[in-house]
């Protein structure tokens, strides 16, 4: 665990105690309000509690016991997480603030091991009783782990929530090799994630195809081929005997006496549903916790909802039906005398592995009273099958190209006599009635209530309903207020096009800001490009990239100029004619177009010598106003621009530097007196703030950087609304950052915790490295970490060595180059004809 | 029309601008990429900013202070945004770079 970890748990738990004082609060504020407990915080009972709040808001006083020490999130993307697509922060559906904002007490890690149903509590494992008036239990399912001699090794492990994934993760970095149990849907995302991460994988699977309950032997046969293609083995009709090892798993042995090594193993066989609770508290349970179409179990105080339940006969596993257990179950807690029912219905079954598209719903089994349709396109690997029965379909597998399955699944819920349409059937809803070939006319031609996101359950009408009522205009706007798009993510493709044909023109996805009126590219085209061609000096980028100006703007030019300098320490020459006034002055331009000077005071700190100086100069050359800065500085305004080198001349002689207050660069590093004076410090914030200033001082950034450094949680040099922020502790030091205090406000967040200030300067100096190499021009760091992802920013400058190493030596090259003082420059001569009239004429007392 | 010699076209930087002191006030002369000058009075029409502190692109100059953009031949402010300034005359012979005195008064009157 990375220290960083261990300050996210703390802060998680340390939070419990808040909700739970909320709660109480509401509890008695609110008379006679019901006590509803949940067992489990999966997706199915975040889904219930949603519609109940929307419902019946404060009917209810919400408990919720997780035996995994985190709120809910998205299970069906643990596959991207895995394959590091995406971050954990990436799949959370509800942040502890929603648990605030509705007032719900949950305790994190606690499992709940009894249910007394005479006295209406149930007691954790941490002993937590808690009385209910009503109970849900959604204890999920547990992985089916096959029983073979081998199976508790050290390295076997199975796929089921986060927890397994980090394991997995870990496991990887050996780079070695792994074994998958199991060629299911969950089997083949493991080791296609395990496989993305560097792992050698095999897959084993009990059956002659791939995917059999969903695939035909057709489809599978394709599948397993684009498997194959990308260096992941498949051995089908492999019987697992026994997992070899000592102490940690070495490999397996099939039955047929074969012997496959591995350092992990991974079972994907199956699920059952996790009823032992239920079962032990006395409910009727069968394969999982039996309970009526309306979600109720033998005891009329308790629900049970998602994988744990059986009801009609069936147990279930695919978001969209436990999606709809979740409905129901909270239209019965809001009127008991609902009649609102479960239904079964065929849910569509979508593999989320990047790059291999597959669709398969409803029964595909051959038979006499059946008849297909096949399409096979070898050499584009496309397969499609439809099958009928007495003229409407029964079933489809498609594989290949899958974006008819939405259609395919339309006409066979309404089972749609597909007789006059028959030859041309399979071609898919463009070729229908002879419309054109347009991706657009197959949603167009898409009745309103035709299904696009089977996890959620939205049609057509609702999503295009709400585009228009709303003014929505972005797919993220559309998946909050529809949850369209918004579970697993294969319709995003249907919910675009929705938007596109709702909104005409006025949608353009793809749309990249372009940088200014020069150029059609965005900042990150530009930047990326300025890398792989090459090119270095801003006559090149404008050449190279077709601007469509001569000689550019006043936005592309600061942008372009900055990009070089960061991209090319030492070889491109800084293009002062590109630079903004301050920039290329060095001093900060006013309204009346003097200028003002803020000397350098290192970390805040100054002497009896310094301000002596300074005042010295206010005096000698008449400056109207001195004031102290936000950032701990002092501020001279009013300067004549000629006289700006002789005031740095004056200043140079105290010792005094440039402070850059007029530079996208690193500006102050406010500091706290930490352990020098004060009672309450832990370490030596002046001190590190000092050292942080001294090593970076110079670096041009994409837009302003502001630091501090307290001493103590009690945080006087006010580091948690800065870019970049220390906290000292007892234990290290804390690095915050993308906090703002301007346009915007906005708290920092935390990177990480580290023990020694060498190694909260490396971290510090990454991120900057990080942040320089990949923001664009005037882009705030807060704005950048959004649009990067904190997660990300961490794994790249706290979790992993080597590219925090990186960062650090090329900041530290660029550096050679940066510091150099401005002022002194130009009191050596540098630029002087920035600072002279060009000539006098006219004047009375003009003498030449 | 009286021309003063300012000074040579060197002491400009490409794609800058230096400033002329008079009795009525500042004249900012700027050089293009493409070595072409102009002057103009330094006085932003917007809130007076001095133009020529700006960044110079193609013929235009974009103020400092709010960034209104200047055409240095017409004087007139470009885009979405109304005003102008005077131009005065100016002329190349050489290396040495002259402007109109007589405009000069007219900037006063």
């Amino acid at each position: 665990m990375t220290p960083h970890d261990i300050a996210r748990v703390q802060t998680s738990s340390a939070k419990t105690a808040p909700i739970a004082d909320a709660a109480e609060k509401d509890a008695s504020a609110v008379t006679k309000t019901e006590r509803l407990v949940i067992v489990g915080n999966g997706m199915a009972p975040g889904r219930m509690l949603e519609h109940l709040f929307e419902r019946a808001p404060g009917r209810y006083t919400v408990t919720i016991f997780n035996a995994e020490p985190r709120v809910n999130y998205d299970r069906i993307m643990l596959s991207p997480v895995l394959s590091g697509e995406k971050s954990y922060e990436q799949i959370i559906i509800h942040g502890d603030g929603w648990y605030i904002k509705n007032g719900i007490t949950l305790y994190k890690g606690h499992k709940i091991v009894s249910i007394d149903r005479d006295a209406k509590t149930v007691t954790s494992d941490r002993g937590v009783v808690e009385p209910y008036d009503k109970l849900v239990i959604a204890t999920g399912s547990v992985p089916f782990i096959l029983p073979v001699p081998g199976n508790n090794l050290a390295g076997v492990l199975s796929y089921r929530d986060l927890d397994d994934v980090n394991a997995m993760l870990l496991a990887a970095q050996s780079r070695t090799k792994a074994i998958v149990i199991g060629g299911g849907l969950l089997g083949l995302e493991a080791a296609a994630g395990l496989e993305a991460q560097g792992m050698d994988v095999t897959v084993l699977h009990l059956m002659p195809t791939l995917m059999e309950r969903q695939l035909d032997p057709a489809a599978g046969y394709l599948l397993q081929k684009a498997i194959e293609d990308r260096g992941i083995k498949v051995i089908c009709k492999a019987s697992t005997k026994a997992i070899i090892g000592e102490k940690k798993v070495e490999g397996v042995e099939l039955a047929d006496g074969r012997l496959i090594p591995a350092t992990l193993v991974v079972m994907a066989a199956g699920i059952k549903p996790n009823a032992g609770l239920a079962k032990d508290a006395g409910l009727s349970s069968n394969r999982g916790i039996v309970v009526d179409a309306g979600m109720r179990t033998t005891d009329p105080n308790i629900f049970a909802v998602g994988e744990c339940a059986e009801v009609g006969g069936h147990v279930y596993g695919l978001v969209a039906p436990l999606y709809e257990m979740a409905r129901v179950a909270a239209e019965h807690l809001v009127d008991s005398s609902s009649t609102a029912a479960f239904v079964h219905s065929d849910t569509p079954t979508k593999l989320k592995v990047t790059g291999i598209d597959l669709f398969s719903i409803g029964d595909f089994a051959d038979g006499e009273d059946r008849n297909e349709i096949v399409l096979r396109d070898a050499s584009a690997g496309v397969y499609k099958r439809i099958i009928l029965k007495d003229n409407r379909i029964i079933g489809t597998v498609l594989y290949g190209e899958t974006a008819d399955g939405a259609w395919f699944n339309d006409l066979k819920k309404k089972q749609v006599d597909i007789t006059d349409m028959r030859d041309t059937l399979i071609f898919g809803q463009a070729y229908q009635g002879g419309s054109p070939l347009d991706p657009m006319a197959a949603v167009a031609a898409l009745p309103d209530d035709a299904e696009i996101c089977g996890c959620n359950g939205v049609c057509k009408g609702r999503i295009v309903g709400v585009i228009q009522e709303k003014g929505l205009t972005s797919l993220d706007d559309v998946r909050a207020h529809t949850k369209a798009s918004a579970s697993c993510g294969s319709c995003t493709g249907l919910v675009e096009q929705l938007m596109a044909l709702t909104l005409g023109e006025s949608y353009n996805p793809a749309a990249v800001q372009p940088m200014c009126g020069c150029t059609t590219l965005g900042h990150d085209d530009v930047r990326r490009l300025i890398k792989a061609k090459n090119l270095k000096n801003v006559f090149a980028v404008m050449q190279e990239l077709e601007w469509t100006t001569s000689c550019g703007c006043a936005k592309c030019r600061p942008a372009l100029n900055y990009y070089l300098v960061c991209d090319w320490p030492g070889e491109y020459a800084d293009d002062y004619q590109s630079r903004f006034i301050n920039e290329r002055v060095h001093a900060n331009i006013q309204k009346d177009g003097t200028y003002s000077v803020v000397p350098r005071m290192w970390g805040g700190v100054t002497s009896a010598k310094e301000l002596r100086a300074i005042a010295d100069v206010v005096d000698k050359f008449d400056i109207p106003t001195v004031k102290v800065t936000g950032g701990q500085r002092i501020d001279m305004l009013g300067i004549k621009k000629e006289d700006l080198p002789a005031v740095w001349a004056d200043l140079g002689k105290a010792g005094f530097v440039s402070g850059h207050a007029y530079a996208k660069g690193l500006r102050t590093v406010k500091t706290c007196v930490g352990t020098d004076w004060c009672r309450f410090g832990t370490q030596d914030s002046t001190g590190f703030g000092i050292r942080i200033e001294k090593f970076m001082w110079g670096s041009w950034t994409p837009a302003k950087v502001k630091m501090a450094v307290s001493g103590c949680p009690r945080n006087c040099a006010e580091a948690t609304c800065k870019d970049v922020g220390v906290i000292c502790v007892d234990s290290g030091y804390e690095i915050h950052f993308a906090g703002a205090a301007g346009l915007d406000i906005k708290g920092t967040e935390v990177l990480g915790l580290v023990k020694t200030e060498d190694e909260a300067l490396k971290v510090i100096v990454a991120l900057v490295q990080m942040y320089r190499e990949q923001a664009r021009y005037l882009e705030r760091i807060y704005k950048w970490a959004k649009r990067v992802t904190i997660a990300e920013i961490r794994r790249q400058v706290l979790d992993d060595l080597e590219k925090r190493q990186g960062y650090y030596e090329r900041f530290v090259y660029s550096q050679k180059f940066a510091q150099v003082d401005p002022w002194s420059e130009r009191v050596s001569g540098l630029h002087k004809h920035e600072f002279k009239p060009m000539a006098t004429i006219g004047m009375p007392q003009a003498a030449e | 029309m009286t021309w003063a010699m300012i000074g040579r076209i060197t002491d400009i930087p490409r794609r800058g601008a230096r400033c002329i002191e008079t009795p009525q006030g500042k004249i900012a002369v700027f050089r293009t990429a493409e070595d072409r000058v102009f002057a103009i009075e330094d006085h932003c029409p917007h809130k007076g900013g001095p133009l020529s502190q700006g960044i110079v692109h193609g013929a235009a100059v974009t103020c400092p202070l709010h960034n209104w953009v200047i055409s240095l031949e017409t004087g007139k402010a470009l885009g979405a945004d109304e005003g102008a300034v005077r131009t005065i005359p100016i002329k190349v012979e050489g290396e040495m770079l002259f402007i109109a005195l007589a405009a000069l008064s007219d900037c006063a009157a």
